[in-house]
């Protein structure tokens, strides 16, 4: 932003103070991400940059905490990851069927209650996670699904759809209806008209949404945390028992791990916003 | 003029075949609405009433001492109870001694008043060598406490199926021998100060959010678009990472020999060996909540910005406004609905926050949220923590469904 040269003086000096607070406001949420991925290259078992490492010794690196990571002995790691990805797996794709039905019937016109549904199924998103948490142990417990993995794909489902039900209703607000009711003049049966015509058009807001629940249950730990058994472990679960017990190079490797990943995340996340955009004609 | 009924092409009138067309379009939304619906309430309304349920639910110790509850209703609770009390307090003792289900009766009575754990026991042990006939005196004579009307007016107090003890004492209030609503003592009121704590840091956390957010959403708002795109990852980056990695950075950050404290000492603001402690209390989870939360007010009130014509701040400094004036009596007035969509959202979201301050909170820092697992997982009071977790609840559903009214769900926007 620069200023025209006819600025006076005192709005000078307020423009950038102003923009050196910005500046500031961005430091304080990106720079605490970025003080993880040096250390976890750390050549010591410190949580603290050890003078080679301030001295760009590259003696001060090293891949130690990444090898201990994948093959350390008992480490909880390998069985951790298989454990969250085919729990957010299922959970992904179970937040996303049944939060795109539904957010498709509470986009219609037709739709009687609407606020009151929205409300209900957008609630586990709002109530807090240490109530969901032990409401679900209750009953995971009560039908024998505590501590297994189908109680925990199920628990994340249900914290995974109000993301969905949001992303997709917000895709389909601009929406023309008129496309649908061409396929059904011309023949096609609602089943076909939603799979090649409205899902096609919706798909970037349905991924989206998906990405939020797959992220919702790679990320979930307080509900996990009364849910999980010893072998229903995931790496959440691994980073908290670890973080309770002291800071470890170990977990600033697996730290950054996580980073790279919602950083891809983050990229394809943006990618299928602006498809969507561009597809539902919506310039900015 | 006439009034001939226009005919849809199956023979119905016209008003009638709309109505009915109207109908099917609701049933064909509510239908795809349902299987969420039907999910969400089995899995998870339904678990929710329950917990309500469990926290008032006395019955386990009413169907253990069936007989005595009973024969004790009718007692006035003054003077000590007739033989018929002690009758049949020792017809339920005889029958849990027998199978051996009597260790459970003694924490639940033991709540309502200190001392029945040994009572109990002593009795237990004692109800072999018991006579037929004059209970009432045998008992005194096993445990004199049987002849101190407290103990018997405490046995009647647990007597009913319901109870709301479990939230007198979320608030540090109890039950006192008469059935008077009393304070907790003294060295046991720790509740109020946490609902209090959780309370200031929420409202803090949402006041910091509110002056960091207020301007860099105002500058990626009013900023081209390859430029706000830019720095929108600043926001994005940390609203996609994992929260226990963010977690784990300010644990990085706060600890003693970590970079801000090398910092302060660097400034000289405080000598190498007397660190100040940043983390394991309230500083630690202030700070760290308000830097996680933040994107979440920065969202909301972009996305208000971002609809708010730059013409409109021109217009008011041509009419004569001083910047600062046509900022304060055009702009601010217009991003009020932001201001009020993100500040109930950091607020419903801090107020209820667990993982942070469970690790950098320490016990000064700790929050309601990190009480309720407290008594869920290490003193299994379960009855107690889903009472707190009620009251929690119907505290943030009351905001949420202030935040429906002013802002409405389905303007809650995700990235």
């Amino acid at each position: 932003m620069s200023l025209p040269t006819y600025t006076a003086w005192n709005y000078r000096i307020w423009h950038y103070t102003y923009l050196t607070i910005c500046g500031l406001v961005f430091f304080f949420l990106i720079a605490p991400l970025f003080i993880i991925l040096p250390l976890s290259f750390n050549a010591e078992q410190y949580i603290h940059f050890s003078a080679k490492m301030l001295a760009l010794d590259p003696e001060g690196f090293s891949l130690r905490w990444y090898e201990d990571m994948i093959y350390g002995t008992k480490n909880p790691w390998g069985l951790a990851a298989k454990n969250s990805i085919i729990i957010a797996f299922f959970a992904t794709i179970g937040s996303t069927i049944l939060g795109t039905v539904a957010a498709l019937g509470l986009s219609s016109r037709h739709m009687p209650y609407k606020a009151a549904f929205m409300a209900l199924l957008i609630s586990p998103m709002i109530v807090p996670l240490i109530i969901s948490g032990t409401a679900i142990f209750f009953f995971m417990a009560k039908v024998g699904l505590a501590a297994t993995h189908t109680g925990i794909v199920l628990a994340h489902i249900i914290l995974g759809t109000p993301f969905v039900v949001i992303t997709v209703t917000a895709t389909l607000t601009g929406f023309d209806h008129s496309v649908t009711r061409a396929a059904a003049s011309l023949g096609s049966n609602p089943v076909n008209t939603f799979m090649k015509i409205t899902l096609p058009l919706i798909l970037p807001g349905v991924i989206s949404g998906a990405l939020f629940a797959f992220v919702t249950s790679f990320d979930e730990v307080v509900v996990v945390l009364f849910l999980a058994g010893l072998e229903t472990t995931t790496i959440p679960i691994q980073m908290w028992v670890g973080l309770r017990e002291q800071l470890s190079p170990t977990i600033m490797a697996v730290a950054t791990c996580l980073i790279i990943m919602s950083t891809l995340i983050l990229v394809s996340a943006e990618l299928l916003r602006r498809r969507s955009e561009r597809l539902r004609g919506i310039n900015r | 003029m006439s009034t001939e009924q226009i005919l849809s092409s199956d023979g119905l009138p016209l008003e009638v075949s709309l109505r009915k067309a109207e109908r099917k379009n609701k049933l064909k939304a509510l239908f795809l609405v349902g299987p969420l619906f039907l999910f969400l309430i089995i899995t998870y309304v339904f678990p929710i009433g329950d917990m309500l349920f469990r926290s008032i639910d006395d019955r386990k110790i009413t169907k253990m001492l069936p007989n005595t509850f009973t024969a004790i209703e009718k007692w006035d609770g003054q003077n000590l109870p007739g033989e018929p009390v002690y009758a049949a307090l020792y017809e339920d003792l005889a029958y849990l001694k027998k199978t051996k289900t009597y260790g459970k009766i003694i924490a639940r009575l033991n709540y309502e008043k200190g001392g029945f754990s040994s009572l109990i026991k002593k009795t237990v042990r004692k109800l072999g060598k018991f006579e037929d006939g004059n209970y009432k005196e045998q008992f005194i004579n096993v445990h004199k406490r049987w002849g101190q009307p407290e103990y018997l007016v405490a046995l009647k107090n647990a007597a009913p199926n319901w109870t709301y003890a479990k939230y007198l004492k979320g608030v540090d209030l109890k039950f006192d021998q008469n059935g008077d609503i009393v304070q907790q003592p003294e060295d046991r009121r720790i509740h109020k100060i946490l609902w209090l704590r959780t309370l200031k840091v929420a409202f803090w956390v949402t006041i910091f959010c509110f002056i960091l957010a207020y301007p860099i959403s105002y500058l990626l708002a009013t900023l081209p678009m390859k430029y706000s795109n830019l720095l929108m990852i600043c926001v994005l980056l940390p609203f996609w990472t994992s929260l226990l990695v963010r977690t784990s950075s300010w644990m990085v950050l706060l600890q003693q020999q970590g970079p801000i404290n090398d910092l302060i000492v660097m400034l000289g603001l405080a000598a190498n060996d007397n660190r100040p402690e940043l983390m394991y209390n309230v500083i630690g989870t202030f700070v760290a909540m308000t830097q996680i939360l933040l994107p979440f007010m920065v969202l909301p009130l972009y996305s208000v910005m971002k609809t708010i014509s730059p013409s409109l701040m021109r217009a008011g400094k041509s009419l004569g406004g001083t910047p600062f004036v046509a900022f304060r009596k055009i702009y601010f007035p217009l991003t009020v609905p932001g201001i009020g969509a993100g500040s109930l959202l950091v607020f419903i979201l801090a107020i209820g926050y667990y993982i942070t301050p469970a690790l950098v909170g320490g016990a000064s820092g700790s929050l309601i949220s990190n009480t309720i697992a407290y008594h869920m997982k290490s003193s299994l009071d379960w009855s107690f923590a889903a009472a707190l977790g009620t009251m929690l609840l119907v505290g943030v559903l009351t905001i949420y469904w202030i935040y429906n009214k002013l802002v409405g769900i389905d303007n809650i926007k995700l990235g």
